[in-house]
């Protein structure tokens, strides 16, 4: 038909879409069709009511959350000021035999990168991936800790991009203890707030260091993704 | 009987006489269960959550029009580029289309079941392109040229022997049957994949209609690899994965790991708003998004199986189907196996040739009581079986119900032929399960539980 070559793809199939639509179906749990009436999406209260509980107390959130990345075997350490980070980060670095590391601007990544005194590649410039490879070690902000899944949220922009916290076999986040949040609708609503007006190309929530289970279901870190994760806490 | 079907009977007659493979699968699946129930266990009220869910999934896919068109118009302000896709071959086409544009030569591909549905990767390599799975168990099962045995866990029915001895025959490395060694000798060769890779392809969990973006969950990190390194990204995803608000993930992301996978979160999820924005350095220039309709919309018309739509493809009604446990996934010979399979198979391929699948059941009702978003799974086995009957009435059905209808009828007949069935069951019994038993299609795999001794009838007219 005429018609029909005339029109897009797009358009045949919003119009098949709508078509199907105009039989009602039956609302879940409801074996058939009578309320045509749409359901009340949950808010916060409502999926604080459901999802796995955390502390009220800045506290209970932080053991909540040490307790999370511990089984998740990312390294989690709780540090006193900026002096105790370069410690900790020299600790590292001697230990591994880090020689170059790649990281981005930002008060708390210079200030590491300033203390272990290597070669730093920048990732919020222009640079080469297969020298971004090549690194030991990425360092990285974050927006947010999540108690409730032992998660680091990173974003393309708090964390030097896309490559920088996946790429490198190990991913140092340095964080500040204020950005510890409760649970999962905390961090959307702040990820709303924070970017609601134009929001990074990537958004991602790092559970643990990369694990694979594909060989015979036998956890394996380090499957593409860092073999090893470290939260330093200021 | 269809060719698939006589398929399914043969492969499931062998696999389940396969205590080998079905050792296999009971160890993989005891350690999900063991996870699966720790994660259902540590939220507060996983019935409730499992409703909302349903609810989020209904208003999503109910009001599929207006959600997608919001998804398409918030994903284009930032620059990705959305293609429709009517059918597999459309999508085919709008793919190969952009790997030529781009001058493509090694496309690196993150889990997609769509791609398995359209069969991406033989179109892609026939059109001369070198293409890479990079999750493990997906590399895996694309160098055995098999396709994924599960949706989760593609390989979880090769032992790590079987791993060991194709990285040696196809990659020439494997030190040990040790799974880390295996799996840094798959993390060595990919690793070079994607820093060579021109296009990166990869499916998506969640479209997430407010903000415009595709949700992706993993635990390896190659789909995130997939989304960095490459020039170029195609996304390839079904339209029902829209979910109206990007609140809706606080929900549906620890959900689809605990079921999925048994974890509190699963190690990457992660959302995608188009290519790198202004200020980002890295990230794809392009950004494709595929929305691929393959048949949905039919189903999307039956109001009654409407909510089939709601999967979020986490395999947990593969995971406690006593069917999929002893017949495995390969013998569905569809790309999605299990009650689900069975479920959409027969409204995606013609119910004639795939209704075999809504007999492979036994109704038991794990399925639809496992599903995280509540999908009336066992219901609607049942009632593909009925829309199949309607469709191609059998003759021997409806012959055996115009026998049994007098008797059932005439309460002097039922008893006569009970007093009879009960003689003839003595007799049966001196040819049970022997060539000579007129009943042996039924008896050589399953009992005759006997007739009892006595009917209610009976029993009422002994009482003093």
């Amino acid at each position: 038909m005429v018609e029909d070559s005339l029109m897009s793809e797009r358009d045949n199939m919003l119009a098949r879409i709508r078509e199907a639509l105009s039989v009602a179906a039956p609302l879940p749990g409801h074996d058939h069709a009578t309320v045509r009436e749409t359901p009340v999406l949950s808010n916060i209260a409502d999926q604080r009511r459901v999802l796995p509980a955390v502390g009220q107390s800045f506290d209970e959130q932080l053991v909540l959350f040490r307790a999370n990345a511990a089984e998740l075997r990312a390294d989690f350490r709780l540090l006193n000021g900026v002096d105790a980070l370069a410690a900790e980060l020299k600790g590292l670095r001697d230990a591994e035999g880090w020689q170059r590391v790649a990281s981005h601007g930002g008060d708390l990544t210079e200030a590491a990168c300033r203390a272990l005194g290597l070669p730093v590649l920048l990732t919020d410039q222009a640079y080469d991936k297969r020298e971004l490879a090549a690194c030991d070690v990425g360092i990285t902000g974050c927006d947010a800790l999540v108690a409730q899944t032992g998660s680091v949220l990173v974003t393309s922009r708090s964390s030097g991009g896309r490559a920088l916290s996946v790429l490198p076999p190990h991913h140092v986040v340095l964080a500040r203890r204020e950005q510890l949040v409760p649970d999962l609708p905390a961090v959307f609503a702040l990820l709303k707030a924070k970017y609601g007006a134009g929001y990074p190309s990537m958004i991602s929530f790092v559970t643990g260091p990369s694990r694979t289970g594909d060989i015979e279901r036998i956890l394996v870190l380090g499957a593409h993704g860092p073999k090893k994760l470290t939260i330093l806490c200021l | 009987m269809s060719t698939a079907a006589a398929q399914f009977n043969q492969d499931a007659r062998r696999l389940s006489a396969d205590l080998r493979h079905r050792q296999t699968i009971q160890t993989a699946m005891g350690k999900y269960e063991v996870a699966r129930d720790q994660r259902k266990t540590a939220f507060q009220d996983w019935q409730a959550a499992r409703q909302m869910a349903a609810e989020t999934k209904w208003v999503a896919v109910n009001h599929l029009d207006r959600h997608l068109e919001q998804f398409v118009r918030n994903i284009e302000a930032r620059g990705a580029k959305v293609h429709w896709a009517s059918t597999d071959e459309q999508a085919r086409d709008l793919i190969l289309g952009i790997l030529r544009e781009k001058d493509a030569r090694v496309i690196v591909k993150s889990k997609a079941m769509t791609s398995e549905e359209i069969h991406l990767n033989e179109a892609m390599e026939h059109a001369g392109y070198e293409v890479v799975e990079s999750d493990l168990g997906e590399f895996i099962v694309q160098l055995r040229e098999e396709p994924p045995y599960h949706i989760v866990f593609p390989a979880m029915h090769l032992t790590r022997d079987e791993i060991k001895d194709v990285f040696q025959r196809k990659l020439g490395d494997a030190p040990s049957n040790n799974p880390e060694e295996l799996t840094m000798v798959a993390r060595r060769v990919l690793r070079e994949k994607y820093l060579q890779a021109d296009v990166g392809i990869t499916g998506a969990n969640f479209a997430i209609a407010e903000t415009g973006m595709l949700s992706i969950t993993e635990n390896e990190g190659n789909a995130r690899l997939t989304a960095a390194l490459p020039r170029t990204m195609i996304t390839l995803v079904g339209i029902e994965k829209v979910l109206p608000r990007l609140e809706d993930l606080a929900l549906f992301l620890p959900m689809l790991s605990a079921m999925g996978t048994g974890q509190t979160l699963s190690c990457y999820n992660t959302m995608y708003g188009g290519p790198r924005q202004p200020g980002e350095m890295d990230g794809p220039e392009e950004y494709h998004v595929v929305l691929l309709d393959n048949h949905r919309t039919a189903l999307l018309a039956d109001a009654e199986q409407r909510d089939s739509l709601h999967c979020i493809r986490c395999g947990a009604c593969l995971n406690v189907c006593p069917i999929f446990r002893n017949v495995g996934g390969h013998t569905y010979g569809t790309t999605y196996s299990g009650p689900i399979g069975a479920v959409i198979t027969p409204n995606l391929r013609g119910l004639n040739d795939w209704k075999h699948l809504s007999y492979a059941s036994s109704l038991c009702g794990a399925c639809s009581e496992t599903c995280p978003v509540k999908i009336n799974l066992h219901h609607h086995l049942l009632q593909n079986r009925r829309n199949a009957s309607r469709q191609k009435p059998s003759w021997w059905q409806k012959l055996a119900f115009k026998a049994f209808a007098p008797m059932a009828t005439r309460p002097a007949l039922w008893s006569l032929v009970t007093k009879m069935g009960r003689l003839g069951q003595k007799l049966h019994g001196l040819v049970k399960g022997s060539r000579l038993d007129p009943a042996y299609a039924w008896t050589k795999t399953r009992d005759l539980p006997p007739i009892a001794q006595q009917t209610f009838k009976e029993w009422w007219r002994t009482r003093s």
